[in-house]
């Protein structure tokens, strides 16, 4: 506004551009906002928004009460694939929070920021939180559906983002797929499973928080196949009232992954506090943190506590289906792979 | 008045013809700006308000400003020199050139966004050697300023190119004649010329850099309170499930780019001839 006034009372002569541009050098130079004592950057994904926004107020102030030392933490999140993509082209997070491990592996083996073996350096694989992939519907499953089988009739509508970009997306296709695995089909079965479910998505958002966002605020679908993370925060966000959770008979253990990414951290000068933020993640209060938010904790006292929250699903891991991230990748979401094969986008 | 029937006299013809006309910009136009201004007060005034007073909309706002401040300036400057170049000089490589000021207009965004990607991303052409001498370009201020510098590249020039050739260069051969230098020819002959035009332009390619979207998404990296525009901000609220907070900065949006609409209409009205055709997109 400032600006627009700024150009419309000077008259017409190059006095007012060479005025204009000493004003925006001066901003310029103020720009660079003065940093905190220690600023970290969390490279995160998209349905861990409230969870870190809440945690990195938590870790600070018990940073500060244990150091003497103050810092702040920048969020930046979309969705994983996207964030990792971001972070090998340059994107300075001194830890990364991702969806699932592959996408540090391939920061990992790209970029060498940190070394391949990161997942050995934290407990429980550096997942520190779990989550799983069920069915979101509307008030009152209106359609009906209650397992797998349901999401490939031909009047179902399924909404769930795009495995090529969205870490959601890769965990509930290999949920889809090993759940047929797992009882019983052969892998032809299962391909030709998923090929039909792909087939009732209208629409591939990018990152898990847009499909979300097309399900509940943009009302389309029948079925949003997502995090159970999101489905239940959706649900609290929006009213208990318009939506019903759908817990299937079986799916997918989802371990989202954190790492500090140790070039950049050394960089910054920041290893230390990088180190202690995700170490805190562990903590039972950090576990609190996180359960809180829907994610499964791995502390049992805490996860007792939020027994009620999380249904009792069968869950399967991906080294016990698929052989682990790497073969899964490779067979399913490299170009060509079986996504490839079976996406033909619907109507 | 002539006696025979012209196409659209009928009326029937004609009241459909208007019905379809108020029809599609009842549902184009008016009804999402009022569904917009409905969702922005859906808490009330105070609610409104209070999403303005938040560290990281606050922050949108500033960097969206920020980038306005330097690609405008840079832009005029830069759409001045082609302008003069193109409309009064021939050279070599002409139309050359006024294809290539056109091509921004042409590519998708969010491809430009990628190509700077490519070029200053760490693993890019240009991004180690920025990185060595710890400049960050990509996933920080410089980047977004470069992203929209590319997209409103073309938005000076093309107002001025038309009136430039338009006007001719008789003035400034004239002035030449009578003593005057380059730079005073310029200063005096030609920009009084076109000063409004100039004005024009600037408040377009003003609008586009603070609307700008796929590009700067491209090369933001979405840190909150940091690289966040404008446009980014509303997204980013709208997906935190803050629909106040996104419809709010959303009209600010709205309201910046009706300013420079009631600003463009005014300019138009008062200096339509000084304008040439120039005025009448």
């Amino acid at each position: 506004m400032g600006l627009l006034s700024f150009y419309f009372s000077t008259k017409g002569n190059t006095i007012t551009i060479s005025r204009i541009l000493l004003v925006a050098t001066a901003l310029v130079a103020i720009a660079p906002a003065a940093r905190a004592d220690k600023a970290l950057l969390n490279a995160s994904y998209d349905a861990t928004r409230e969870l870190y926004a809440d945690y990195n107020q938590v870790f600070a102030a018990q940073w500060l009460k244990q150091t003497g030392e103050k810092v702040t933490i920048a969020q930046s999140h979309a969705g994983s694939g996207d964030q990792a993509r971001a972070v090998i082209d340059g994107l300075d997070g001194d830890v990364a929070t991702l969806a699932l491990s592959y996408d540090i592996d391939a920061i990992a083996e790209k970029a060498k920021l940190l070394p391949t073996d990161w997942q050995t350096r934290l407990p429980n694989n550096s997942a520190p939180y779990t989550s799983t992939i069920i069915f979101l519907v509307r008030k009152g499953n209106p359609k009906n559906v209650h397992d797998w089988n349901d999401l490939i009739r031909s009047d179902v509508k399924v909404i769930t983002p795009n495995p090529k970009t969205s870490g959601a997306a890769r965990w509930a296709y290999l949920a889809a797929w090993g759940q047929v695995l797992k009882s019983g089909g052969t892998p032809e079965q299962a391909k030709d499973y998923v090929a039909k479910l792909y087939h009732n998505v209208p629409v591939l958002d990018s990152g898990g928080r847009g499909a979300t966002n097309t399900f509940v605020q943009r009302r389309q679908g029948d079925v949003l196949l997502s995090w159970e993370n999101e489905a239940l925060l959706a649900a609290r966000q929006l009213g208990q009232d318009q939506f019903d959770v759908i817990v299937p008979s079986s799916s997918i253990l989802a371990e989202p992954s954190v790492a500090v990414l140790d070039v950049n951290a050394a960089k910054h000068g920041t290893a230390k506090e990088a180190e202690a933020y995700l170490r805190f993640l562990y903590t039972p209060e950090g576990q609190d943190i996180a359960a809180k938010h829907f994610f499964r904790p791995r502390n049992a006292e805490v996860a007792a506590r939020y027994a009620q929250n999380f249904a009792d699903v069968k869950l399967f891991t991906i080294d016990d289906v698929f052989g682990g991230w790497k073969k899964a990748n490779d067979a399913h979401f490299i170009d060509g792979a079986a996504f490839d094969q079976i996406y033909t986008p619907s109507k | 008045m002539s006696n025979h029937r012209r196409p659209g006299e009928n009326r029937i013809v004609r009241f459909f013809l208007i019905a379809a006309a108020v029809v599609l910009l009842g549902a184009m136009l008016v009804a999402p700006l009022v569904l917009l201004l409905a969702e922005a007060f859906g808490k009330g005034v105070a609610a409104y308000f209070d999403s303005f007073s938040k560290p990281d909309t606050v922050s949108a706002i500033i960097q969206t400003l920020l980038i306005a401040a330097v690609v405008v300036p840079v832009n005029t400057v830069f759409g001045l020199a082609a302008a003069w170049c193109i409309a009064k000089f021939n050279f070599p490589g002409k139309t050359l050139l006024v294809s290539i000021i056109d091509l921004p207009i042409s590519v998708s965004p969010v491809v430009a966004g990628l190509v700077f990607v490519l070029i200053f991303g760490s693993r890019g052409w240009l991004g180690p050697f920025f990185a060595a001498h710890g400049i960050k370009v990509i996933f920080a201020f410089p980047g977004m300023v470069i992203a929209t510098l590319f997209v409103t590249i073309a938005f000076v020039a093309r107002q001025l190119i038309p009136l430039m050739q338009q006007q001719g260069r008789d003035e400034e051969e004239a002035a030449m004649v009578l003593g005057a230098g380059g730079f005073r020819t310029f200063w005096y002959v030609t920009l009084p010329n076109i000063r409004w035009a100039l004005v024009y332009g600037v408040l377009l390619c003003n609008a586009r850099a603070m609307g700008e979207f796929g590009a700067v998404s491209v090369v933001s990296g979405h840190i909150r309170g940091q690289t966040m525009t404008m446009p980014l901000q509303v997204l980013a609220l709208y997906q935190d499930y803050d629909s106040v907070g996104a419809f709010a900065v959303a009209s600010l949006l709205a309201f910046l780019a009706v300013v420079t609409l009631v600003v463009r209409r005014v300019l138009e009205w008062r200096f339509r001839a000084e304008l040439g055709y120039a005025g009448s997109l």
